[in-house]
């Protein structure tokens, strides 16, 4: 069995990515380190999101619901831990953490359980209306979180101090980092046995040809739903990431902007390529510090650039760089 | 007193439905002719806001702006049509969504840079001032009312123009079957123009009568574009019927939810924590009515005849 291009560019850019922050303190300029953190959180969320809209073709355009609650369970627990008081249910009270591994599981599991609950009801539909139903509920939670205002409301919520991990100084930003890189690395190669698996298989197979793979006695909307939930828990702890980056998390992860940058991400880079989301969320943070210095108005050329990108460029940059997929 | 409240929040409610009506017929339209999803729908209503507030700052008057107002989005529609969207007809609906993602960016970030961040205000013109009684004592906005009225004789003019004129025989001929339509000669490509200009005016119209209500600034259109998509989800895409019932809809549910929910939440908890429960769960009430409408009916209340 040979390796695909997209395989190989995929590590590539893995390993460039990881030497990023290595350059940037041995040329003296820490600040780049959280640049490339950025991108490593950025392309997990996007990988995340790759598997619904890349190997299941659910165009979802509310994954920022995910990425926020996720950022949120980040948020509460590290509070509740902070303040000393635990989280009370009525039924029962669980003491908030500041151990980074028990916040990606709880964030894991809000965020596929959302996820599930979101496509059971979206999933029922296709086309626009799944787009559109994707972006009202994730519009849904981000006016929960606006109107709620336990935990800050519109002001968001500041995480005091960075989560910490067993053994690890994660107020160091390489340490961080190479916490992101690693679980970044791991959704990668998640997601590639994932695509290579009986499931990845039947997944594809109802994006290309829903009718065929239901004959054959493989029911689409269960695959799906399992894809989109997995897609959900995925994006979710990105979002659990991108909080401790920050020590901030806000509304604004909720909204339907930052669901439309994950899915530029995810396209930037060629949509179901392995390498895509990496490509794309480093292109993405790279156009944003390298315009943004320059002008206030990035977005507008990024508008622009995305435009190109759509019109002139299908398959994305992965897509230039690695040929057209040979079974698509 | 109560009874007054309650007509004049359903009046409120009545209002922001005809609002979201003018944007939903529009993208409604647009997905039924030539099944395109546009998220740059709410540009085109905040460039609508913007000619009007501009105009009727240089020049006073209120009805030159609002003359501005579809003017200049139906302009602003044509031209985006035809650079842009009609190369995308033949494409799925990632690529739609991702080139019309890139135009709200260019739309928000062009108008930022010509007339910043700080918000335009736009006053209500002299004539609609006024306010008028209501039964029960209290008084109601004049400027509310007209703005109920314009959308009431839009849905009547738009329902006429799709029934009687030849130009709306074509738009449905396009519905059913674009490629009949233009063996038997019909200039498809114009008409898709003129589909696409006739709905980005009518998002500018909304835009320009919610502009004297609220402030005018970047932004302001995707929390409505998000409503409309609500609106078309309950109503049934490309049904114009379908966008007029959800849209009444929506505007009175989510009007209602966050003047009767804290109320009742009232009877069962102190007001402070009823309060609190009652508005989270109106700002999610429309999109529970949402859910509920899909689960009983996936293709909407009107389904179109071809999805």
């Amino acid at each position: 069995m040979s390796v695909s291009r997209d395989t190989i560019l995929g590590i590539v850019l893995l390993l460039v990515l990881l030497m990023l922050p290595y350059a940037a303190l041995e040329a003296g300029k820490p600040f780049y380190v959280t640049l490339a953190t950025r991108m490593a959180i950025l392309a997990l969320a996007a990988v995340g999101l790759n598997i619904a809209l890349g190997l299941g073709g659910l165009v979802s355009f509310g994954h920022a619901a995910f990425f926020g609650v996720g950022g949120y369970a980040a948020g509460i627990l590290a509070s509740h831990a902070f303040a000393g008081q635990p989280l009370d249910f009525g039924f029962l009270s669980v003491p908030g953490t500041k151990t980074m591994p028990v916040i990606w599981l709880v964030a894991i599991a809000v965020g596929g359980l959302l996820a599930a609950a979101i496509g059971a009801i979206s999933l029922r539909t296709s086309g626009v209306y799944f787009i559109m139903i994707t972006l009202a509920f994730a519009q849904m939670t981000y006016y929960f979180a606006v109107s709620w205002p336990a935990y800050g409301g519109e002001d968001g919520l500041s995480i005091t101090l960075r989560n910490g991990f067993p053994g690890v100084n994660t107020l160091v930003p390489i340490n961080f980092f190479l916490i992101a890189w690693g679980l970044l690395a791991a959704a990668l190669v998640l997601f590639a046995v994932l695509r290579n698996s009986r499931f990845g298989a039947a997944l594809q197979a109802a994006r290309q040809n829903e009718v065929r793979v239901a004959t054959i006695g493989i029911e689409p909307y269960r695959i799906r739903l399992a894809a989109f939930a997995l897609s959900g828990m995925v994006t979710a702890l990105a979002g659990a990431l991108y909080a401790d980056l920050n020590r901030f998390v806000s509304p604004s992860m909720l909204s339907w902007h930052m669901s439309g940058e994950l899915i530029v991400l995810a396209i930037l880079g060629g949509v179901g390529r392995l390498a895509g989301p990496v490509a794309g969320a480093m292109l993405f943070v790279l156009f944003e510090f390298l315009l943004g210095g320059l002008t206030e108005r990035w977005q507008f050329f990024l508008g622009l650039v995305l435009l190109g990108v759509v019109l002139f460029a299908r398959g994305g940059v992965v897509g230039l760089i690695a040929g057209r997929p040979r079974h698509d | 007193m109560q009874t007054a409240l309650f007509i004049e929040q359903m009046l409120n409610g009545l209002q922001l439905g005809v609002m979201l009506f003018l944007m939903a017929a529009g993208l409604t339209l647009i997905f039924g002719v030539m099944g395109l999803i546009n998220l740059a729908h709410g540009s085109l209503y905040m460039v609508g806001a913007f000619a009007c507030a501009a105009v009727a700052g240089a020049t006073g008057s209120f009805w030159l702006g609002l003359a501005a107002s579809l003017a200049a989005a139906a302009a602003a529609g044509a031209v985006v049509e035809i650079l842009v969207i009609r190369r995308l007809y033949e494409r799925d609906h990632l690529d739609q969504v991702l080139a019309t993602f890139a135009l709200i960016l260019i739309f928000s970030e062009g108008t930022r840079w010509l007339y910043g961040s700080f918000p335009l205000y736009l006053d209500i013109p002299p004539l609609l001032q006024g306010t008028v009684a209501l039964p029960g004592g209290s008084r109601y906005q004049l400027y509310r009312l007209a703005v109920i009225g314009v959308g009431v004789t839009v849905a009547v003019g738009l329902y006429l123009l799709i029934t009687r004129t030849r130009l709306g025989m074509r738009i449905r001929a396009g519905e059913s079957d674009r490629e009949m339509i233009g063996a038997l000669g019909v200039d498809i490509r114009t008409l898709y123009t003129v589909v696409f200009a006739l709905g980005a005016a009518l998002a500018g119209l909304a835009g320009a009568m919610v502009g004297a209500l609220q402030s005018v600034q970047v932004g302001m259109g995707e929390p409505a574009l998000i409503l409309a998509f609500v609106v078309i989800v309950i109503g049934g895409i490309g049904s114009i019927k379908g966008a007029l019932v959800g849209a009444v809809i929506v505007g009175v549910v989510d009007t209602m939810g966050r003047f009767l929910l804290p109320q009742l939440f009232g009877l069962m908890m102190p007001p402070s924590q009823a309060g609190l429960v009652g508005g989270a769960l109106a700002s999610m009430l429309i999109y529970i009515v949402m859910a509920v409408v899909l689960a009983l009916k996936p293709q909407g209340l009107f389904p179109a005849a071809k999805g």
